[in-house]
């Protein structure tokens, strides 16, 4: 016999494993050779085998996720919400339940991949290589500015001592690194961790993210139209309203998790037409302030003529393509100008989803699929200040 | 892609029962940022249940309508002294695909197809019976059964991911199976 250091109560305790699968070889021998002279334990294992049949994977469940708000829609005309959601806040509520999907979708190898965080700095391409729990962690941090306008606790100070006082804001990109140092999240650190503690910090990082991201579409519902101009501090002087900043971070949350989807190769479209109308309208509203902040500094050509405020000036006409475009007038010398149809110089013309990925950072303003008409000095100034909208 | 990453969709870990509280008084309040955190966590689940009845995906896209809205609607439905809000909705996913199932046959009209449909239904209930002593069984068993069949961990890996001995990860693994034994008689019967 090879019965050895099993007898009859450890071969019964190990019937469950067994029927899984989950023995070491010598201990499913060991098993087995047992059954064929235990009828009690015959039974049972034959009773936990097929209890195991009735286990199924859910490998091909394929939920859409265009059906969540459908749903949610309809349930909210069925009662009418006693505490809305902010219609701006709606979202940033669908990116970040879309990025969620993705993140339960994904194996566990999948967490380690190497995704690549793309942006403009000084007119010229950035990237940094992290991972897909360095880009959570990024989302994270940066998500965490309009958690300090909300009055909610900070994840970065989560673990600073009370003594030494609220952080001092700053900027996205050093509040990401901050958040990465704390974290232990740097792409070379997370490949020399064993898978467990990977999994472990991934999981972490994903619970912290996600909890943050639900404690501001509910604090944003709870506080109503009255929080909606409350302004949030990018730092570097950059100030933008609740509202606005929102829309800003259901942007950066769509951008990152198309990154996360392109690293490990899962498809991933983009927001609705509706939603994704917004988010171009958003970095049409910042082109003007962007535009004259860059002429200020000299990255931009000076204003041809000089424009008394709430009059008619240059204008370029930006026609965004497709589902989710429509058509935007910039005024060129001056944001205080009114832009129109009637004094363009300039026509830029591109799909939504392009607009999106110059915004973004992730095309170069040459390279970028654009219809470019009339004054090209205007249209090199617009491009370069689409892309420069993009940060870490 | 799968949605959700344990049995049947119900990967999303331990549920406190003051979650299960706050979350049953927050739709109670008609909150919509609560609405969605619960489709969130528990859509996968009660489509998963849905097509496993219907066995199409539009049918289980209309149970995955009429069980949200039910419980956006009747948030008083859900009492949670009466167990975990998961196993609420499980319950109700199996209710409302079996209804679909019978309408869609009685509509069809044929007596050929109406036997044929309680043999479905008689079929697919010990694997709906299944699913719902997973969604409601003890945490701690779910999650070794998580681990070992669908993770492909051995006991004593599932034993140092979940913290606890060898000796208790095999206990879990047997006891989870036992539980999930009783699908083929009518002790497990969804509420």
């Amino acid at each position: 016999m090879i019965m050895g250091p099993y007898d009859h109560r450890r071969l019964k305790s190990l019937l469950g494993a067994w029927a899984l699968a989950a023995c070491a070889p010598e201990e499913t021998a060991a098993v087995e050779a047992h059954l064929t002279d235990c009828a009690p334990c015959a039974d049972e294992a034959l009773r936990l085998r097929d209890a195991v049949r009735l286990l199924h994977p859910q490998d091909n469940l394929d939920l859409d996720p265009a059906l969540r708000s459908r749903v949610l829609e309809l349930c909210l005309t069925r009662r009418m919400p006693g505490i809305p959601m902010p219609g701006w806040s709606v979202p940033y509520d669908a990116e970040t339940a879309r990025l969620d999907a993705l993140l339960h979708d994904m194996g566990e190898a999948e967490w380690g991949a190497p995704v690549q965080l793309a942006w403009y700095d000084d007119d010229r391409p950035a990237a940094r290589e992290t991972s897909v729990a360095g880009v959570i962690g990024h989302l994270l941090a940066v998500d965490g500015l309009l958690a300090l306008a909300l009055g909610l606790p900070d994840p970065l100070a989560a673990d600073a001592p009370a003594a030494e006082g609220p952080r001092t804001v700053s900027s996205p990109a050093e509040r990401t690194e901050a958040l990465w140092q704390e974290a232990g999240s740097s792409y070379a650190e997370q490949q020399s961790l064993a898978r467990q503690l990977r999994r472990r910090h991934a999981g972490t990082m994903h619970r912290h993210w996600r909890d943050q991201t639900y404690a501001l579409i509910r604090t944003a519902g709870f506080a109503g139209g009255g929080v909606a101009d409350l302004p949030v501090r990018y730092g570097g002087g950059v100030t933008l309203p609740l509202r606005d900043a929102f829309l800003d971070r259901a942007f950066a949350c769509w951008i990152h998790a198309w990154d996360v989807a392109e690293a490990v190769d899962y498809p991933y479209v983009p927001p609705t037409p509706e939603h994704m109308h917004l988010m171009i309208d958003l970095a049409a509203r910042l082109l003007p302030e962007t535009l004259a902040h860059r002429r200020r500094s000299g990255r931009a050509s000076p204003p041809r003529t000089l424009v008394a405020a709430g009059t008619p000036g240059r204008t370029l006409h930006l026609e965004v393509e497709g589902k989710g475009g429509g058509n935007w007038y910039i005024p060129l010398d001056s944001p205080a100008a009114v832009a129109g149809p009637e004094r363009a110089v300039a026509h830029v013309a591109l799909e939504g989803l392009e607009f999106c990925r110059l915004a973004a950072g992730h095309v170069s303003p040459e390279d970028a699929a654009a219809g470019r008409d009339g004054d090209r000095e205007a249209v090199d100034d617009f491009l370069y200040a689409a892309v420069s909208l993009s940060r870490m | 892609m799968a949605h959700g990453n344990g049995p049947q969709g119900a990967g999303e870990g331990t549920v406190p029962p003051r979650w299960n509280r706050k979350m049953q008084q927050r739709l109670a309040r008609g909150e919509a940022a609560a609405l969605g955190e619960l489709y969130d966590r528990f859509a996968p689940l009660v489509y998963g249940l849905a097509l496993r009845v219907l066995e199409n995906e539009e049918e289980a896209n209309g149970v995955l309508s009429e069980v949200f809205s039910y419980v956006w609607q009747h948030p008083d439905a859900y009492d949670p002294k009466r167990g975990q809000l998961r196993s609420f909705l499980a319950g109700l996913a199996h209710k409302h695909a079996v209804r679909r199932l019978r309408w869609a046959v009685i509509q069809a009209g044929a007596a050929g197809e109406i036997e044929d449909c309680e043999e479905r239904i008689r079929a697919v209930s010990a694997a709906a019976r299944a699913d719902y002593i997973v969604t409601s069984m003890p945490e701690p068993l779910r999650a070794a059964l998580e681990l070992a069949y669908f993770k492909r961990r051995d006991y004593r890996e599932t034993a140092a991911e979940l913290g606890v001995s060898a000796e208790e990860a095999r206990r879990r693994l047997r006891l989870g199976l036992q539980l999930l034994a009783t699908a083929h008689t009518e002790a497990g019967r969804p509420a």
